[in-house]
């Protein structure tokens, strides 16, 4: 199985400012002080080796959308936020011409996770087959509204492609070209539904837009099963675990504390942290990460769970 | 076992130990909501003297919150004293170090709070 992150920040998307990256120069040209580059690859080989990920790179600012590659013919992707038109020109370009299909599994329909849906290209394509899955019942009604006047130009019923929309039901696990997909309902604003995808022996979780407070041992223990052993989970790290029981408790997100403790009682390998604060620039974000490993470390008792922090263009293969 | 406590003159230390999880922050809860009522009715503030504490989850943390929500509530001024360094680590990671005032030790805490109940501490 193969993940690629098309879309991680939460709510909005965000865009480094000028301001952003001459302090990202600045940094890495005190950083580099005294040093002499005889090449451009030299100069690319220091800044990997030396320099943090919050300067040489961004955490990227799509909201959602999340691409799983099984080794079969159709496309999987979680979400359809900003992300999805980077997505879209990555299925018309890899397919040049050929009809596909892609397989959509929406977490629910706020305005972030849908949002790049006008933008996808392959909608707007003849022979192109998309079918959207999801538990909620106004599943289609959402991406109909989204697109409709005085919103944007297109209205739904001009696309191209055979849109169909596919009802999920929590718990029950569908088969869809080689993907085992089970759905769980979250805590969330309208609900929220997370996906466990299961092919070749592999498992991957994609649990966004949920809020955990573990003060009831039932839900624990329900999440706990859904993210048992998973090789990946990607999920909602938005706020310190401090705003998330106080000033934004109820606001329907999770933090990084959560995160590890559930994947470490899961005994999951590998926690993605995903769905950024918008507000959080990236040498904040990479702190959050930082904060996550040493509570990784200090509560470890078997195995270590790998932590990462996803950011667009992050592609691993599990 | 209920977490114990003493009184340092017009202050209550308050004193869990071992670990705060899952398992023992219901407990804890109730616990400190008594101590929070005698505090609100004999006007005392309270030092949570975390130096017996080994270890705090998520859902001890979130205890904390509770309590000092209603600490906020009952007009009780709740501080917090003499963690270990995996927990003040944990606070801090969780940014509950910004929530909450904290004091390297007991002592520091019950000056800040009471110099009345500072010399209690000191004559032991």
């Amino acid at each position: 199985m193969r993940v690629r992150f098309w879309g991680t920040r939460g709510s909005i998307p965000v865009a480094l400012t000028p301001a952003d990256i001459r302090d990202k120069l600045a940094q890495a040209l005190l950083a580099a002080s005294g040093r002499r580059f005889a090449s451009p690859g030299e100069a690319y080989d220091f800044a990997s080796g030396h320099l943090p990920f919050s300067v040489t790179h961004t955490f990227g600012g799509h909201t959602s959308c999340v691409e799983l590659e099984n080794g079969r013919n159709e496309y999987f992707v979680c979400d359809m936020g900003s992300g999805a038109r980077a997505f879209g020109a990555h299925v018309l370009a890899r397919e040049g011409g050929r009809p596909a299909t892609v397989n959509v599994f929406m977490s629910h329909v706020h305005w972030d996770h849908i949002m790049g849906f006008p933008f996808f290209g392959p909608a707007y394509v003849p022979g192109m087959k998309i079918r959207i899955h999801g538990c909620h019942d106004i599943l289609e009604h959402a991406f109909r509204l989204q697109q409709s006047a005085p919103c944007f130009p297109v209205d739904f019923d001009q696309l191209s492609a055979s849109i169909e929309f596919v009802k999920l039901v929590p718990g029950e696990t569908r088969e869809v070209c080689g993907m085992a997909v089970t759905p769980k309902l979250q805590r969330h604003s309208g609900d929220s539904f997370g996906y466990r995808f299961e092919a070749g022996g592999r498992s991957v979780v994609y649990s966004t837009d949920s809020e955990h407070t573990l003060d009831d041992p039932s839900q624990t223990a329900a999440f706990v099963a859904f993210f048992r052993d998973a090789d990946l989970v990607i999920f909602d790290a938005m706020y310190s675990l401090a705003e998330a029981v106080s000033v934004k408790a109820d606001w329907g997100h999770s933090s990084n504390i959560i995160g590890v403790e559930l994947c470490q009682m899961a005994k999951a390998k590998h926690l993605m942290l995903f769905h950024h604060e918008p507000a959080n620039d990236d040498a904040t974000i990479e702190g959050v990460l930082r904060d996550a490993r040493r509570l990784e470390e200090l509560t470890r008792e078997g195995p270590a769970l790998q932590v990462s922090a996803a950011y667009d263009g992050l592609e691993i293969a599990l | 076992m209920p977490v114990p406590h003493r009184n340092y003159a017009n202050a209550r230390a308050v004193m869990p130990s071992g670990r705060l999880d899952h398992a023992s922050c219901e407990g804890f809860r109730s616990d400190l909501a008594e101590h929070l009522d005698g505090c609100a009715a004999a006007a005392q503030p309270m030092v949570l003297d975390l130096s017996g504490l080994e270890y705090v989850s998520s859902a001890g943390l979130r205890c904390l919150m509770l309590a000092a929500k209603e600490a906020g509530a009952k007009n009780v001024r709740m501080v917090v004293a003499g963690m270990q360094p995996v927990v003040a680590e944990i606070f801090q990671i969780s940014r509950f170090h910004l929530v909450f005032d904290i004091f390297p030790s007991l002592r520091d805490a019950l000056a800040a709070v009471s110099p009345e109940a500072a010399q209690a501490f000191d004559r032991g």
